[in-house]
């Protein structure tokens, strides 16, 4: 923990955010050293973005006190946080560069932006200033690549870019969101040296990633955001069991799943022979079984969705083999995939699944349009009586079936979309991350559908970076890390302490 | 080692009561605005202008925006996939000219006509397909470019002029053929008292709304205009459906060249350039239309009639021909205002 006698440069006061009465951050208390680099560590929708989002000014309506070097800081604007030395460099990189304008434009655009001074732009004074910016990150590129077009540089050159341009303002805090996802390993050596030399200036830095390869390079200390709350918080050196749990796995074990002993095993519906989910990967081998449903766990990154989406044809693999029930398979595109009986509930249902302004009943039957319909004519009764058998078989709360979906709550939104690629039984089931943003009722009445599907001899896959989410509803426990397959077990072979270790021993 | 603390951020969500009414309100005017102000206005011209009232008056504004209306039917498929087709007008002039060119040039019987034209339009609508779907060209984009693309080509068919019956040919020949009288009767004629552009139009209209509203491909298209990545994860062809919706917008472009044609009497090159802005305008206020915020087929009727209704009013009224673009540019934007205002309140 941080010595008392240090002021923090950024101190956290019981700061919490509801979003339309859901709290997604609740009472964070935290303080960040001068000097010192702090791992924010959280699985998706644990209140990472949400925190950053406060210190970086664009959610002025936070609870609880921000304090900036001691004192009371009101942070009501993106501009306000900069000012008071609140620097964050995002995870999407083309969100920080302009394009068109040159790199020694977008060095000293935040300069540009703040439109004082001369209005007219001369061209010797903006390369001037850059060549003072990139020199707060020794970086030393010359006047021709400053004079060119931001669009030539790398994604790595673009995040040094921004880096630089938030170093140039000698800022108390830089926020790091994910600052490695586009760089290659090399890349990455380069920034941590730079984030070496930040600490080492005195800039305190908050560093928010899911390497946790990185975190145990470079951390002062680590921090677990869960649900909204910090679980877990730790100096080093650092307990990794202790921390993934805290990250990933509920309080109480609640298994549901029946175990099944191997020889049990039902026949292979879906075989996958040589599939590399990333090029530079040892293919993979994965056998799909009737009667099981099997939880794929691994962390951001693991290749859970190059999966879903290679096996539903919605980006197909590159290499490799498929066969269903013993016949090739190789779809090209989702209709294919769903005329085989693949079906897919994707990642995310918002940009994924839900058509918006619709109605429960519509969105229901998307996939299956013809078997509500008759000559080519929807029927509005079939339809509808679709919707509320749909309804009723996963418990969706809602008031009828002609309520627009953006009126559900997220769990009741995630079993409309479950509950569609019901309408006609699928020989396989893939639900990636289908407990996202879904309260533990409805995640037990989607589990217990998936269970069923299974029972009635389908294939049922959920992909998912919570542990006890998977145990609470797999046969069999396939652990994934960077596109490799590092555990297979079934059931109590697939314990939860053995399924982290094997986690944190693959970072 | 942990510092957890647990106590509940608050989480307050409470709608005031008194502004429910006012919202209802604001609700309905939204909903029913533009029907309102069809009907006071209709009513208004009626009541002040005796010759409004005459049905042949009314007959005969339907029949003048019944070419601008069956555009903006395609105008409003191309919508419901989240597109535009700009082309339309393009398309219907490209329609005049091969019309002409078929019956005066080649000598050609109307029923020939009539199907080049049909046969350009759904070429025009492939092209936009192929630039849209195949090339990944923005819709509004690609489609400004075969507007020009196919005004310039139907010059270069025509040589640059306007092809009349009779005429002197480049080559010092006369050009034997002419606009038959079964083809004028496209726009000339009536049906039980009723012109036959109106009849298309009404007919259409119908055929229109069914595929849109009450089909399943219909259905495909609007969900693609929603979430095209839902739709795709759905397991639709977008690109198929996207397609689709082009190529019947240029044939329904075609036929509207169809009846421009009839009406005109000749291969006239301006032909079809005027439509496109009115096309596109009463797709746009068909949007705003019982506030539903998104194209439909009913709405785009009713907003060609409604600048059916105040063109004709105004001129009766008295206003000089070229007021016209002023009043419907304000109708247009007023749709406009209707349709967003709303749609920023959805998200709020």
């Amino acid at each position: 923990m941080s010595p008392t006698d240090v002021t923090p440069a950024v101190g956290l006061r019981d700061v919490g955010m509801a979003f339309g009465g859901k709290t997604v951050l609740a009472s964070v208390s935290l303080d960040i050293a001068p000097g010192s680099v702090v791992a924010l560590l959280g699985a998706n929708g644990a209140g990472k973005s949400t925190l950053i989002k406060i210190l970086s000014g664009v959610h002025p309506g936070h609870g609880g006190e921000v304090l900036v070097d001691g004192s009371p800081a009101a942070l009501q604007s993106p501009l306000a946080a900069r000012r008071l030395g609140i620097q964050t460099v995002h995870q999407r990189i083309g969100e920080g560069v302009v394009p068109g304008l040159t790199v020694a434009e977008n060095l000293v655009f935040e300069e540009l932006a703040q439109q004082r001074g001369n209005p007219f732009l001369n061209g010797r004074r903006v390369l001037a200033r850059a060549r003072e910016i990139q020199a707060a990150l020794g970086l030393d590129w010359s006047d021709a690549v400053l004079k060119r077009d931001v669009t030539e540089l790398g994604i790595s050159d673009r995040q040094l870019l921004v880096l630089a341009r938030a170093l140039a303002t000698r800022p108390r805090l830089l926020i790091l969101d994910e600052p490695t996802s586009a760089l290659s390993a090399a890349e990455a050596e380069r920034l941590f040296a730079l984030v070496e030399r930040m600490r080492d200036d005195g800039i305190a830095v908050l560093y928010v990633s899911h390497r946790l390869g990185e975190i145990e390079a470079l951390a002062d200390r680590l921090v677990v955001l869960r649900d909204g709350r910090l679980t877990e918080d730790q100096a080093r050196p650092f307990d990794w069991d202790a921390a993934l749990r805290a990250m990933l796995a509920q309080a109480e074990e609640a298994r549901t799943a029946r175990p099944v002993r191997e020889g049990e095993q039902g026949e292979a519906v879906l075989s996958l022979r040589g599939v590399r989910l990333f090029d530079d990967r040892t293919p993979l081998d994965l056998d799909l079984r009737a009667g099981e449903v099997t939880g794929v766990v691994g962390l951001l990154g693991a290749g859970k969705t190059e999966l879903a989406r290679g096996l539903f044809g919605a980006e197909p693999f590159r290499t490799g083999t498929l066969a269903l029930d013993g016949r090739p398979y190789a779809p090209r595109r989702p209709a294919d995939a769903i005329r085989a009986g693949i079906h897919l509930v994707p990642e995310d249902r918002h940009t994924d699944a839900l058509v918006p302004g619709w109605s429960v009943a519509r969105n229901i039957s998307l996939p299956f349009l013809k078997s509500v319909s008759r000559a080519g004519l929807v029927s509005h009764s079939r339809e509808d009586a679709l919707g509320r058998a749909t309804i009723d078989a996963l418990g969706v709360v809602t008031r009828d079936e002609h309520s627009a979906v953006e009126d559900l709550s997220g769990g009741n939104q995630q079993k409309v979309v479950v509950g569609r690629w019901l309408a006609e039984t699928p020989r396989v089931l893939v639900l990636d991350e289908p407990f996202r943003g879904v309260d533990i009722g409805a995640r037990r009445d989607i589990g217990r559908r998936a269970r069923a599907l299974a029972a009635e001899g389908a294939a049922v896959l959920v992909l998912s970076a919570d542990v006890d989410e998977v145990l609470e509803v797999a046969d069999r426990v396939v652990v994934l890390a960077a596109g490799e397959v590092r555990l297979d077990a079934y059931g109590e072979d697939a314990q939860r302490d053995r399924v982290i270790q094997t986690i944190a021993v693959s970072v | 080692m942990t510092s957890t603390q647990s106590t509940e951020a608050p989480a307050k969500s409470t709608t005031p009561p008194t502004g429910a009414t006012a919202l209802r309100v604001q609700n309905a005017v939204i909903k029913y605005g533009f029907i309102l102000v069809t009907v006071a206005l209709f009513l208004y011209f009626a009541l002040s202008e005796g010759a409004f009232r005459e049905s042949a008056t009314l007959l005969d504004t339907l029949r003048y925006v019944s070419v601008a209306a069956i555009l903006g039917l395609g105008v409003t498929l191309t919508m419901a996939v989240g597109g535009m087709d700009m082309s339309v007008g393009a398309v219907a002039g490209l329609g005049v000219s091969v019309a002409a060119q078929t019956m005066v040039i080649y000598n050609q019987i109307g029923t020939v006509a009539i199907l080049a034209v049909l046969a350009a339009g759904a070429l025009a609508g492939l092209l936009n397909a192929l630039l849209i779907v195949v090339l990944k060209i923005p819709d509004m984009l690609a489609t400004l470019g075969t507007m020009f693309v196919i005004q310039g080509s139907k010059l270069i068919l025509v040589d640059g002029q306007s092809i009349t019956p009779g005429m002197t040919r480049s080559d010092g020949t006369t050009a034997p053929g002419r606009f038959t009288e079964g083809f004028l009767r496209i726009d000339r004629g009536t049906v039980l008292g009723i012109p036959v552009p109106v009849l298309i139009f009404g007919g259409l209209t119908v055929a229109a709304w069914v595929f849109l509203a009450r089909t399943r491909w219909g259905r495909v298209l609007y969900a693609i205009g929603a979430n095209p990545e839902a739709a795709r994860l759905a397991g639709i062809r977008v690109g198929a459906y996207r397609a689709l919706a082009y190529v019947v917008s240029g044939v329904l472009a075609s036929v509207g060249g169809l009846i421009l044609a009839a009406r005109i009497g000749q291969g006239d090159v301006s032909a079809g350039t005027s439509q496109l802005l009115e096309a596109v305008a009463v797709a746009l206020v068909g949007t705003s239309v019982l506030g539903r915020g998104r194209p439909n087929v009913w709405g785009t009727a009713l907003g060609a009639v409604l600048i059916g209704i105040i063109t004709t009013g105004l001129t009766i009224k008295g206003l000089p021909y070229y007021t016209q673009d002023v009043v419907e540019g304000a109708v247009l934007i007023l749709a406009l205002v209707f349709s967003f205002t709303r749609s920023e309140r959805r998200t709020a």
